[in-house]
């Protein structure tokens, strides 16, 4: 169970991230007062306008950056007092995109996730090659394992991404808009591979999305945040109403069950004034 | 193997011709034996430094590479080449005259230069870290090359004539090194470089990957990070303080080493060392017999094999 207890955060002046929009409140703080609590074995997701902190929250909940107020527990143990190593064997980081400088094959990328398992100067040994081969299957990347990971496409990059994140063994996924940059076909590979991940192995997921028809088909629950504070956390039906929608992004939406699809389905449409 | 085969052959061949036999022959006094005078004196000390200098270069370059995440980013790139030459310059020109912990003056300066460009280059991209583009790094190294090579000049225009004509050569990047006690001077930095770099490989693969990445699978990314550059310096600063700022090893070698092994740095940290050196060594010998018995600064072959390379390099990459 991963807990943030009234989380507060600010940027420095100029060491926010580059090419990333903070509307932040007035009292300057990129997130204000936020807690949530992520129970194991469930999908839960961070939904809100660019700007409104969700990059910045995964990165807390990750423990990438301290808070400046309040804290995180990773079951019951604040996340201050474990090693970076420590950390790493419990969560998983899935960006938005990776790309390699270097010409890393798709099995070198995945064997990087057991670096927290290993010692300064230990080399990979067969069980470490038999979990990443076991990653490669759960992901359908197996076929790529001697392909150069610069040559994959961006869902095929983002599948041997999430297997370097299962090689780490980690029980605990942090997602951080992992379809932003795919096509249609790419998003639903991605969510497929999600559900079954959480349905087979019990994964616990924090993923942060603009796409709210994403959040509706996997998670189980939602987080809805604007300006730094969270606006609306629980059940996924209970969240995304048409009402939250308007006030949060402006837009008006039909929110409806599908029947084909299984989940509910959000509509955006031009509101005649 | 290639590099310890190119050691040992490299101090046969020379303007002068020497005959093995007669080097090691013990009958013959030291004092009397010109062919043993040739090979441990003249020729073994500069073997021994080309490999030395371009180990040292090549290490330095493949960790710039992979902190950067560019394949551009080298001692030459960054200015940490130019600040070490300005240190070494210094304490050339001004007869610096002392020692820390047995290492002297020349290579303490260099590697305090080196370090020095490295902490300029890196505070002002700091400024804006995180948005820091590789870009705005190199562009900041290229300026400040710029800048410390026109204060190089300056202290080189004040000083005597002679010492112009020494600096000048030593700028050109030469092995012209006719003694141990250098080599043993800079060798002690860069062995304290290589076990700082040999402890990083897995690191840099993760961080070439990126830094966020990297931290998220449990490297402790900035201590990391600190440990790789002060390494890179302070290897810069010991090859520089030996040869002067030789071209273009730093970056070509990593490239030609990464097409043979791949780029896994468990390999890539070890190929490049002892490439860098075979590299060298061979660069050096081309420098010394291509227009014998004229002894050219490596400097003009690395270069201009280096150059090419660097330009196909671009236009590959675009």
């Amino acid at each position: 169970m991963l807990r943030a207890d009234k989380v507060s955060f600010a940027y420095e002046s100029g060491r926010r991230p580059s090419g990333r929009l903070h509307s932040e409140a007035a009292n300057g703080l990129v997130l204000d007062g936020v807690s949530l609590t992520v129970d194991s074995g469930l999908i839960v997701g961070l939904l809100g306008p660019n700007g409104s902190g969700k990059t910045t929250l995964i990165r807390i909940l990750a423990g990438l950056l301290t808070p400046l107020q309040g804290s995180v527990m990773l079951d019951g143990q604040p996340l201050a007092a474990l090693s970076r190593r420590q950390l790493a064997r419990r969560m998983a980081l899935v960006p938005q995109e990776t790309n390699a400088a270097f010409d890393f094959s798709v099995l070198d990328m995945v064997l990087m996730g057991r670096y927290p398992h290993l010692g300064t100067f230990a080399l990979e040994g067969a069980q470490d090659l038999a979990l990443a081969r076991d990653a490669l299957a759960a992901t359908g990347t197996a076929q790529f394992e001697s392909r150069l990971f610069k040559t994959l496409s961006g869902g095929e990059k983002q599948r041997v991404v999430i297997a370097g994140a299962l090689a780490q063994a980690a029980d605990m996924l942090l997602l951080d808009e992992p379809t932003a940059s795919l096509d249609l076909g790419y998003q639903m590979e991605i969510a497929t591979l999600l559900r079954k991940l959480n349905r087979e192995r019990r994964a616990t997921m924090v993923l942060s999305t603009h796409d709210l028809n994403l959040a509706a088909a996997l998670c189980d629950r939602v987080v809805l945040i604007q300006r730094g504070r969270i606006v609306g956390d629980g059940p996924t039906a209970d969240v995304l109403t048409a009402d939250r929608i308007l006030s949060v992004y402006g837009v008006h939406a039909d929110v409806q069950y599908h029947e084909r699809a299984g989940h509910l389905m959000v509509v955006p449409f031009d509101s005649p004034h | 193997m290639l590099t310890l085969a190119v050691c040992m052959l490299a101090p046969l061949a020379g303007s002068s011709p020497i005959r093995l036999r007669q080097v090691f022959d013990s009958s013959i006094p030291f004092t009397d034996n010109v062919d043993a005078q040739i090979f441990f004196i003249a020729r073994l000390p500069r073997v021994l430094a080309a490999a030395l200098v371009g180990c040292g270069l090549a290490l330095a370059g493949v960790v710039f590479q992979a902190l950067l995440r560019n394949p551009l980013a080298s001692p030459d790139t960054l200015g940490v080449s130019a600040g070490a030459s300005l240190g070494a310059m210094l304490a050339i020109t001004l007869h610096a005259d002392f020692s820390i912990v047995g290492v002297s003056a020349v290579p303490l300066a260099s590697f305090a230069g080196s370090l020095g460009a490295l902490v300029i280059v890196y505070g002002l991209s700091a400024a804006r870290r995180r948005g820091t583009t590789t870009t705005v790094l190199l562009l900041a190294g290229v300026t400040l090359t710029a800048l410390l090579s026109a204060v190089v000049r300056f202290v080189q225009f004040m000083a005597d004539f002679t010492e112009t004509f020494q600096t000048t050569r030593w700028l050109m990047g030469s092995l012209d090194v006719a003694s141990y006690p250098p080599l043993a001077a800079a060798l002690a930095p860069l062995t304290l470089a290589t076990v700082g770099i040999a402890a990083l490989p897995r690191v840099l693969d993760l961080i070439s990957v990126g830094a966020e990445s990297a931290a998220a699978r449990g490297v402790n990314v900035e201590a990391s990070e600190r440990l790789a550059l002060v390494s890179a310096s302070l290897a810069t600063g010991a090859a520089v303080s030996l040869a002067g700022p030789v071209a273009f090893v730093g970056i070509i070698v990593p490239h030609m080493v990464r097409l043979v092994v791949g780029a896994d740095h468990r390999l890539v940290v070890p190929a490049a060392g002892l490439f860098g050196a075979a590299f060298l060594v061979v660069c050096d010998l081309v420098a010394r017999t291509v227009l014998a018995p004229v002894e050219l600064p490596v400097g003009i072959i690395t270069a201009i094999i280096g150059g090419p390379f660097f330009l196909w390099l671009l236009f590959r990459r675009a």
